[in-house]
């Protein structure tokens, strides 16, 4: 009997190691695609890196030089107007269903969000194709920007709701309690309280769009002249990443590689901003 | 010549009466008419009438789960703001029912403030910014208005001396007992008639306890303080008057001296003496 006890644990403590030790494994390999990917954009696309490349025009394919200053103004411009739209109405929309989740209404529209945060982003890019780009015809900054709001609202309101939920109830009732409406006791005290939470959201959702390829390629399709207008076809990183590296051409190739860079570089920043803002949990109310 | 109470302040004005002259027996700032609270389909109050003695302590004592939080809750309408609870009855405060359609419920918790069993500062927000909370969230920027009443509130919740110098700081830093303090100083900020405190001491050791029973005392003089208290040690130290509640009916009511030395139901006699509850 005893001796059956002590094989028992013995046995127990082989397991526990060959468990951990496969853990381990699994998290070293869910890890190392992320080096690899860096290690390798940083060292071909490192090279390419110099004031030209960030601030001019690309050239004809034969012409050496130029850079892909369209492709970073073509994302900044679609990531930003895209924001103007997701951030009011997502935010809106995750206080919504973050304060009015009792509502019949909110279950439903908290399921729909959820579906939207998951579409297939190509057939959000053939949905603005159909409604804008077919009816204004042209393909646009415009175009693109609505494709990456789309994109980006779900995930807002998604955050939002979460972060918002997390501020407890007992502060909404503090400030009910002290004569405050209860539309200022969610702008001033929950907002504030749960802001950690919701820049964070944000924050990622422009990652997301940073990178998004598949929908720009049908709404904004893509330039190589400089950006004057928000309605005619305009250069975005991933769309430049896309066409410059099935391209048969050295140059451009190269190109690709550094565009990558620029645009880990973004979502990098970005995610590293997260970070820092997660970790700022006492913040000074200033007027 | 020789004039009464009611003359002598019909003649200073209401505001003045009411800060300048010794309070008067039997005079109610809140009256619970026929008041029946629900949660959902469940009912929590089975209809409560109740005189609170204006500028006294009335505590509200009773087993756990007798309703003795939800009546606190209703009386400045905070019960309305849980999902799926209902109240129906009258509160009378001045007279005015506080359920009446033309009534607004943010008015109204201006006038009838709250502390809550566990403090609740403001975790994003300073010291200075939590006491002055209720006036800066209305828009008051005022900031001599604001640095005055930030400086009273603290006084008045004991709190100044050792915070005069620690405004800045964040109100979650503090300990649970200066942190209830603060919370009382924040519902002092906005100048209320009245004060809810729900088991304000039920999370504090008993040296914060005694503190904020002692700040109790002194803010009688001006507030009507009506405190839910498990602790009938409590009620007797500090309550002028003592309601008994039991499965959300109010079973006895009257000064804490008899209610405690002589109660009329056994009942109450039973639950003051621990044999149950």
């Amino acid at each position: 009997m005893e001796a059956k006890q002590h094989s028992n644990v013995s046995r127990r403590k082989i397991v526990n190691r060959i468990a951990i030790g496969a853990i381990f494994a699994a998290v070293v390999l869910a890890i190392i695609p992320l080096f690899l990917i860096l290690a390798e954009v940083i060292i071909k696309g490192a090279p390419e890196m110099n004031l030209d490349f960030l601030t001019k025009l690309p050239t004809p394919v034969n012409v050496s030089g130029g850079g892909v200053v369209n492709a970073i103004e073509g994302s900044f411009v679609m990531v930003g107007f895209a924001s103007l739209i997701s951030l009011p109405v997502g935010i809106g929309a995750g206080i919504f269903l973050s304060e009015w989740g009792e509502m019949r209404f909110a279950s439903f529209a908290s399921f729909v969000n959820d579906v939207l945060a998951e579409f297939p982003s190509i057939v959000i890019g053939i949905f603005v194709y159909v409604i804008i780009v077919l009816t204004t015809h042209t393909f646009s900054a415009l175009a693109g920007g609505l494709a990456l709001s789309i994109i980006m609202m779900p995930i807002i309101a998604r955050t939002t709701e979460e972060s918002l939920k997390l501020v407890p109830r007992s502060l909404r009732e503090a400030s009910m309690a002290l004569g405050v409406s209860r539309w200022r006791t969610i702008t001033r005290v929950v907002l504030s309280t749960g802001r950690g939470g919701l820049i964070t959201g944000v924050l990622l959702s422009i990652a997301r769009a940073a990178g998004e390829t598949a929908p720009l390629l049908l709404t904004a399709l893509g330039s190589t002249l400089a950006l004057t207008s928000l309605f005619q076809p305009t250069a975005a990183l991933p769309l430049l990443i896309y066409t410059y590296g099935i391209s048969p051409f050295r140059d451009w190739q190269d190109k690709a590689w550094g565009a990558s860079l620029v645009l880990v570089l973004v979502v990098l920043v970005l995610n590293l901003s997260v970070k820092a803002v997660t970790r700022a949990k006492f913040i000074t109310v200033v007027e | 010549m020789t004039m009464t109470v009611t003359e002598l302040g019909e003649m200073q004005g209401v505001e003045q009466t009411r800060r300048e002259m010794p309070p008067i027996a039997g005079q109610s700032k809140l009256e619970v008419r026929g008041l029946l609270a629900y949660f959902d389909k469940t009912q929590a109050l089975k209809g409560i009438n109740l005189k609170i003695p204006e500028r006294k302590i009335t505590a509200i004592i009773g087993p756990s789960g007798c309703g003795k939080s939800t009546l606190l809750r209703t009386m400045n309408r905070m019960h309305e703001l849980t999902p799926r609870a209902r109240v129906e009855g009258e509160i009378l405060l001045d007279g005015q029912n506080i359920y009446d359609p033309s009534m607004d419920a943010v008015r109204i918790r201006q006038r009838i403030g709250m502390v809550f069993q566990k403090p609740n500062p403001f975790p994003t927000m300073s010291v200075y910014d939590n006491v002055a909370a209720g006036l800066k969230l209305n828009g008051v920027r005022d900031r001599k208005r604001l640095d005055e009443t930030v400086e009273r509130s603290l006084k008045m919740s004991f709190l100044w001396e050792e915070m005069k110098d620690r405004l800045k700081e964040s109100g979650a830093r503090l300990s649970g007992g200066q942190q209830q303090r603060l919370c009382i100083a924040r519902a002092l900020a906005v100048e209320p008639e009245v004060i809810l405190m729900d088991e304000p001491c039920s999370a504090l050791d008993p040296n914060a306890t005694q503190k904020i029973e002692e700040m109790m005392v002194q803010l009688e003089n001006e507030y009507t303080i009506v405190i839910v208290t498990h602790n009938m040690q409590q009620a007797a130290r500090v309550a002028d008057y003592t309601a008994f509640m039991y499965l959300g009916e109010l079973i006895e009511f009257d000064e804490t001296e008899v209610m405690f030395e002589n109660p009329k139901k056994e009942l109450t006699e039973r639950y003051i003496t621990g044999k149950f509850g």
